[in-house]
């Protein structure tokens, strides 16, 4: 593999991370001594995506800003990879005035039309949409495509089956990522899900389907690479499930009393593990490494100065933007 | 099945524990009775609803089921029909999209259309309301979208003892029950909460009637109508009106479905003034109905126009400002409860 490929991919895992560290300390910090899910700059439901980052650089380094992506209530790594403009998407998680959505959406509502990004609070149900921006891509003529995530809850959605069986039946350019980070929210995979892989549900739409069973970026990078490739081909839809891994709660606050795979968790970041690989092909060294994560630390923290110094917004416009005030042509 | 106790009943539970204690007498005393939804197990229901369960009764009884709402749901009523008691548990009300047929055209419709031979006892429990910024998708009540379609009795505690009382109302009940609570009365550590949340309940089992509500606090001057959070937001603002001589009294509607317009009514009647607190959508939903009830009997019953405190027809925002400026706060109530008597 291309070598600024692969630091590319760790730049990316790196300044996701980073982010995720940077909200995970802004959602605590005003929530002590007593967690109160409503209290501070940064209130609600967080789902962070720490340990998923492979998913969202592997994919998302084979997409340009034409390209749609829609992602579930775990989005920061899918946009983040996808390019959503990180000052705006900060500012929406912090309700300020200037984020994507005028702080109206919050975490789990991001729209950033400029990199056709999206996602939904509803499990399975931001999928269908990717369907419909594949459909509008493909009538055009372009050779543009549409990437679905969603976690592995989510592959027993009827949205999913529904999406796959149509997206297969009209060859749209769409890829389906399912995380397989083994939880929704306390239920293991086990006792979810009637298969090993969702890989082989594909084949029940006549679609190919496959798992990456290692968390690793590479592989992501290379199964979304085929899957990207047969989509501008024209050639139709694909299905990826990457086993990946929730380092972290389902959401902030998250007691994980539930959870007996904690101990192995630390051993499995993914982070470390690609930092050693790339370290041993001589494409990192301390050096560079620190580089990479300042560099990605002052991106963030000037994202989270931006939120911080946004206006709230005010309750005077709180019925503002239902509907669409102008005409569109 | 009405509550009595023979002593005052001093042992005090959070709204949570007593649905879970409500839910485990009964399974202790009917078989049939079993529970599922996501979370209910292990995690014993994101919102404390099934706490303690599967330990007490195992996986058998308690199963965590898929992110499959129409299917489970769907697995609830033929288990009725065929005479179990499931209660299955939606997480959000806001989730009913993925699977709300199953719900109205079946659930609620099969009773109807077998001539009523085939029922279904189902309780069906869903979490609801808003107030801390989980945004417009998590945060509403649609409580008058169940009411609205007809075939499923809608019950909605506000307090710890009705959540018991009718949970057990609603496991006996031969229709389905859709039963509502709000995050927000259910005295979870980690919520902003009112005292509320937390009081007395009986340790027996017992029932509150569908179809009865409370007056919880009786006044001469204006009639607040209300329920769920709302009714301690309500209670709130009316001991702070005491102090200026004001006499709110206030309804605990409970249940929607069947509504008790008596009560209503009776209490109107008495104070000819007439303040609804709704946290659902305004417009077409339970303000509008009980604003009907008291027109359709007798407009004159008023003698004030009457004032709704409702969300105003936008969905539920993220960010704290807005999100406070559309729910039904103190401060909205009490500007209704001015407004009402300043005419
Ligand atoms: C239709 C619907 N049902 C249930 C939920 C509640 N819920 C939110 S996240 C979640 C678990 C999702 O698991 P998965 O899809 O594997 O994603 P993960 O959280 O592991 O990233 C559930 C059940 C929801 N948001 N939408």
């Amino acid at each position: 593999m291309d070598s600024d490929i692969r630091v590319e991919l760790y730049r990316m895992m790196v300044l996701i991370r980073t982010y995720e560290e940077a909200i995970l300390r802004e959602y605590h910090a005003d929530k002590q001594p007593v967690f109160d899910i409503g209290a501070g700059l940064v209130p609600g439901e967080m789902h962070l995506s720490a340990g998923q980052e492979p998913v969202a650089a592997g994919v998302c380094a084979h997409l340009g800003s034409g390209d749609a992506v829609t992602a579930p209530h775990r989005p920061h790594h899918v946009a983040i990879a996808h390019g959503v403009n990180l000052d705006a998407m900060t500012a929406e998680i912090f309700g300020r005035e200037t984020g994507l959505g005028r702080g109206r959406g919050g975490h789990m509502h991001l729209f950033d039309p400029a990199a056709h990004f999206s996602c939904s609070g509803i499990i399975a149900e931001g999928m269908p949409a990717a369907l419909g921006q594949a459909f509008a891509f493909q009538r055009r003529g372009t050779d543009r495509v549409a990437v679905a995530f969603a976690g592995e809850g989510a592959a027993n959605q009827g949205a999913f089956h529904e999406s796959l069986n149509l997206a297969a039946l009209w060859k749209l350019p769409v890829v389906f990522v399912i995380e397989d980070n083994d939880w929704g929210i306390s239920v293991p995979r086990s006792a979810s899900t009637s298969v090993p892989s969702n890989g082989v549900r594909g084949a029940a739409y006549d679609i190919p389907g496959e798992r990456v069973p290692d968390n690793s970026v590479e592989g992501v990078h290379q199964a979304a690479g085929r899957a990207v490739a047969r989509a501008r081909a024209g050639q139709g839809p694909s299905l990826i499930e990457v086993h990946t891994l929730r380092l972290w709660g389902h959401f902030e606050g998250d007691p994980q009393a539930y959870r007996d795979d904690l101990d192995g968790v630390p051993g499995r970041d993914p982070i470390p593990t690609y930092e050693s690989t790339l370290t041993e092909a001589g494409l990192l060294d301390p050096e560079r490494i620190s580089k990479i994560h300042e560099d990605a630390s002052v991106r963030v923290e000037q994202a989270i100065s931006f939120a911080k110094d946004s206006p709230i917004p005010s309750g005077e416009q709180a019925r503002d933007h239902v509907f669409a005030q102008e005409a569109h042509r | 099945m009405t509550a009595t106790t023979s002593a005052p009943t001093t042992r005090r539970l959070t709204t949570a524990r007593a649905m879970s204690e409500g839910i485990a007498q009964e399974m202790g005393r009917d078989e049939g009775v079993f529970v599922m939804g996501e979370d209910v197990g292990a995690y014993g229901g994101i919102f404390g609803s099934t706490g303690g369960l599967l330990e007490k009764f195992g996986a058998t009884r308690v199963l965590d089921t898929p992110i499959s709402e129409t299917a489970f749901i769907g697995l609830g009523i033929g288990a009725a029909v065929e005479g179990m008691r499931p209660i299955v548990e939606l997480m959000f009300a806001d989730f009913f999209g993925v699977c709300m047929d199953q719900i109205y055209n079946h659930m609620a419709k099969i009773h109807f259309e077998s001539g009523g031979k085939v029922r279904v006892p189902m309780v069906l429990t869903t979490a609801v309301g808003g107030g801390y910024s989980d945004g417009a998708q998590h945060s509403q009540c649609l409580w008058g979208t169940f009411a609205h379609l007809p075939g499923m009795k809608v019950v909605v505690p506000s307090n710890p003892a009705d959540a018991k009382g009718l949970m057990i109302s609603a496991i006996r009940d031969d229709s389905p029950v859709v039963y509502m609570f709000h995050k927000g009365v259910m005295g979870l550590p980690w919520m902003a909460k009112n005292p509320r949340a937390t009081g007395p309940v009986p340790e027996e089992p017992y029932g509150v009637p569908i179809g009865e509500a409370a007056v919880v606090r009786e006044g001469a001057d204006v009639t607040v109508v209300t329920l769920s959070l709302s009714v301690h937001h309500t209670l709130d603002v009316a001991e702070e009106m005491s102090s200026r001589g004001v006499g709110v009294e206030v309804i605990d509607l409970r249940s929607l479905v069947p509504l008790d317009t008596a009560t209503v009514l009776n209490s109107v009647h008495k104070t000819g003034r007439l303040v609804i607190v709704d946290e659902d959508y305004q417009s077409f939903g339970l303000s509008g109905e009980i604003a009907a009830r008291v027109a359709e009997v007798d407009p004159r019953m008023l003698r004030a126009p009457l004032a709704r405190v409702a969300v105003p027809d936008v969905p539920i925002p993220y960010a704290r400002t807005l999100e406070q400026a559309v729910l039904p706060t103190r401060e909205r109530i009490t500007a209704a409860i001015d407004g009402v008597l300043s005419q």
